[in-house]
């Protein structure tokens, strides 16, 4: 019988010049990897571009020029128009987004907890789902008249059936055995919700956040271009509108890129900032 | 004194879209304070089921089951489940908060108490590095370790553990099961325990119930099964001979 022989190696024995195993790296490697530098030098790109055509075109009632749009922007800025407008579009959000959440949680804690609210929620979701808000718009103006009772009833309706469907599909998909771990410990109703439900399905919850908000944000400025103007103060769409009728083109443009920049500013900074405390902490992104 | 657990004549189904299932058929034992009770079987002998209608999440078709007197009606913190699947931790809490969970759910202890105590838990898994760390980073090994302390912070009556080692690779299956068995030897705690390994059965449990399948059956209730030893080549034996009880049914049912 044979016995079975070890051969020590001293490859793995650590010697006076080791092989590099750890690189510093160079300034510009590290500013690349930053996904924030990458995408702001091709934000400046995109301006160069279009400062150039804007001075190649040189028609300011056209397309105005980068610089122009920035100048009127800021003039507008320091005024208090755009400001105020501002103001008045997102105060008008604010009541429908949070409407129609408060509204999507009562239909979602009714269809976890009975079949028929399941039966309710999947029909009430596939009907309106599809269905545009601001189709609903010229139906809003004769119930709830000119005014921010039109507005928030479209921005409930664009918010609260992909909040809905979001939060329901995300609750469905806990996995079984957080569910069985979760009544291990005696949790029923609400505080099994709250305590395992909600934090289980946050990342489809937040996904139905983000598209409810973009929904609310497109919806509301698209419906105050119809027609915008309640209690004397009309929001970020009016103002596009109004500029346009007075052929000020650059404020126009200013206003486009107000939309864009709060568009932005909640997609990236809020829901950015949400997302790397939670569900990327935690792992479970989906 | 009566047993700790009592499970007489119990016979459970669950249906599926288009079958009723009997998982088992008038199964009893009973498990005294401090046993290692194994429940192994094939797969199709209803042992998971089983071990779950004991967790109280189904409810037996006929017969009756029995914790310190009271019948089980309803999953409860005096049974705590530890599962197969690595996801049983909550992913949205650190470790040590994923050990505190229970004990403030079930209001057995205020915070610093139950800080204190998931803490102690945690240094006997040996865990005492990660209990900041989300259980994402952890490896299967650790969660499981996790899970266990989870169970055992509870001090619950009973520890209800499902295939609890059945997804690690072999190494960690063996420090897992030499762990708990340390464990044990430290606080005596019950544990009813279900595998379908032979040999895991034979290590870990002092009493060993061999369920046949199609319905599950009790096959052979084997006791003393901490007597035998490795070195001896004993335990070699047992496995033998359980592996030929469980051939010599299947030759039959074919």
């Amino acid at each position: 019988m044979g016995e079975a022989r070890i051969l020590l190696r001293s490859d793995a024995v650590v010697t006076g010049d080791r092989a590099e195993v750890e690189r510093k790296l160079s300034v510009f490697e590290l500013l690349w990897n930053d996904g924030f530098v990458r995408k702001a030098a091709i934000i400046i790109f995109l301006a160069a571009v279009w400062e150039a055509y804007g001075t190649f075109l040189d028609n300011p009632l056209l397309f105005p020029t980068f610089h122009d749009t920035i100048v009127t922007m800021f003039d507008k800025v320091r005024d208090g128009t755009i400001p105020l407008r501002a103001w008045a579009s997102l105060k008008v959000l604010f009541m429908g987004y949070g409407a129609g959440i408060v509204l999507a949680a009562i239909f979602t804690i009714l269809a976890i907890s009975t079949r028929i609210g399941t039966d309710f929620l999947e029909t009430m979701t596939a009907m309106f789902n599809p269905l545009p808000a601001i189709a609903l718009l010229p139906l809003a103006l004769i119930w709830f008249g000119l005014g921010n009772g039109s507005l928030v009833f479209v921005l409930i309706h664009s918010v609260l059936w992909p909040v809905a469907l979001n939060t329901h599909s995300g609750f469905k998909s806990v996995s079984n055995t957080l569910r069985m771990v979760g009544r291990n410990y005696g949790l029923r109703g609400l505080p099994y919700v709250a305590r395992i439900l909600i934090p289980a399905a946050f990342g489809s919850i937040l996904t139905g956040l983000k598209i409810g908000w973009a929904f609310a944000w497109r919806t509301l400025i698209a419906a105050e271009l119809v027609f915008g103007v309640s209690s004397g103060q009309g929001g970020l769409g009016w103002f596009i509108f109004e500029n346009r009728n007075l052929l000020d083109i650059p404020a126009v443009f200013a206003g486009l890129l107000t939309v864009i920049v709060i568009g932005l500013i909640v997609e990236n900074l809020i829901f950015r900032t949400i997302e790397r405390n939670t569900v990327q902490k935690w792992g479970t992104q989906s | 004194m009566s047993a700790l657990l009592d499970v007489s004549g119990v016979t459970l189904r669950y249906k599926t879209s288009s079958v009723v299932v009997t998982a088992t058929e008038r199964v009893s034992f009973s498990v005294d304070r401090s046993d290692r009770f194994v429940l192994l079987g094939p797969s199709g002998c209803g042992k998971s089921t089983l071990l779950k209608a004991v967790g109280g999440y189904m409810k037996p078709g006929e017969g009756k089951m029995r914790i310190n007197g009271r019948e089980i009606t309803e999953p409860g913190a005096d049974r705590m489940m530890i599962f197969q699947e690595f996801d049983q931790l909550l992913p949205w809490k650190t470790v040590l908060e994923n050990v505190m969970f229970p004990l403030l759910m079930t209001r057995r202890l205020p915070r610093k108490e139950a800080e204190q105590r998931a803490r102690a838990y945690l240094e006997k898994v040996s865990l005492t590095r990660v209990v900041d760390s989300y259980p994402h980073t952890l490896s299967g090994g650790m969660k499981q370790r996790v899970a266990i302390a989870r169970g055992m912070a509870m001090e619950p009556d009973i520890l209800l553990m499902d295939e609890p080692f059945a997804a690690l690779d072999a190494l960690t299956r063996r420090t897992c099961q030499d762990e708990l068995l340390q464990l044990w030897e430290e606080t005596k705690f019950t544990v009813l325990f279900v595998t379908h390994s032979i040999a895991e059965a034979i290590k870990i449990g002092n009493r060993i119930l061999l369920l046949s399948p199609h319905p599950g059956r009790v096959k052979a209730e084997i006791v003393d099964v901490d007597q035998v030893s490795p070195e001896d080549g004993s335990a070699g034996r047992l496995e033998t001979q359980i592996h030929d009880l469980l051939f010599t049914e299947t030759a039959t049912a074919h």
